[in-house]
């Protein structure tokens, strides 16, 4: 059971990436600051678009598809770090 | 804090990739050397907590919100160089799939988020925490003092990015972006707080592994 505590704080994540439609959608500290300051405008569209702004695209229901782009981005950089970590020790493994 | 494309000047975009690189190239050499078999699921547990905490943006004063970064708990549980590549993840995944922080402006986002709020987290972290006794005390407090000072330096080097690259003067920008980010700060320092307590209370051996 104790080998199993990142399966359970992998679980807690995906429900805090669920909580994720509850979220303030004011502008953050940035996007406040450049507003007030009149260089919001200088912004630039994004060449390609995948997730864009958290909102996984096609969905009728907004708050499903934010917590849906929530729960693949969570087991992607779940599975990335993991993945990068695990060959960063792969060396180690092989001379044990 | 992430700067969309279009804020950045050429010259800052080049010398922030630059920095960036070879900051996320150390941090590769470093964890190579010393990151252990422990580490491996605290490292992907960490970058998937990060990037969740993310999307919940909470209110501040004035119609304005603000998020964690994360950079300051990873450097408190893994060290700074493991902080770096833990947020460098994060902040390409947000960049390149969830168009949050421009493309060109990646490196600047890497080096404020990811090199400065971790390296700062870290040191705030150990000084506060072995001055109050390195106790539950002193993890809980230094925790906070470490996440607040990270968001509060890494608005300050975002503000002097945009000052330097013409978007708003310096003695305009500056203040700003460090008074609404001694606010959210706040909220970074609870939220810390709050995760190194469960930390404490659930698994405490996880404090005491070895930093990178």
């Amino acid at each position: 059971m104790k080998s199993k505590w990142w399966l359970i704080s992998l679980l807690v994540c995906l429900a805090v990436a669920c909580l994720s439609p509850l979220a303030s959608s004011s502008p953050d500290g940035l996007e406040r600051v450049a507003e007030d300051n009149g260089f919001i405008g200088l912004a630039g569209e994004a060449p390609f678009q995948v997730i864009a702004d958290y909102v996984f695209p096609g969905m009728g229901n907004e708050a499903l598809a934010t917590i849906l782009a929530g729960i693949i981005g969570t087991l992607i950089l779940f599975g990335v770090a993991y993945g990068i970590a695990w060959l960063l020790t792969l060396r180690k493994r092989q001379l044990v | 804090m992430h700067i969309p494309d279009g804020f950045l000047n050429v010259a800052t975009v080049a010398t922030t990739y630059a920095v960036s690189a070879g900051g996320v190239g150390n941090a590769v050499r470093v964890a190579n050397k010393k990151l252990g078999e422990k580490q491996v699921p605290l490292m992907g547990i960490l970058a998937a907590f990060i990037f969740a905490a993310q999307m919940l943006n909470f209110p501040i004063a004035g119609g304005t919100s603000g998020h964690v970064i994360g950079a300051a708990l990873a450097a408190i549980l893994l060290g700074p160089w493991a902080g770096v590549l833990i947020m460098s993840c994060v902040l390409i995944a947000q960049s390149l799939i969830f168009q949050d922080g421009g493309l060109l402006a990646l490196g600047a986002n890497i080096f404020n988020m990811g090199i400065v709020a971790s390296f700062s987290g870290y040191y705030i972290y150990r000084l506060v925490a072995s001055l109050m006794g390195n106790g539950r005390r002193g993890t809980l407090v230094g925790g906070f003092a470490a996440a607040w000072g990270s968001v509060f330096l890494a608005s300050i080097f975002c503000a002097i990015e945009l000052a330097v690259s013409g978007a708003s003067p310096i003695g305009v920008v500056l203040p700003a972006m460090a008074g609404v980010h001694a606010l959210i700060g706040i909220g970074e320092g609870l939220i810390t707080g709050a995760v190194l307590g469960l930390v404490l209370a659930t698994r405490a051996d996880l404090l005491q592994l070895q930093r990178i």
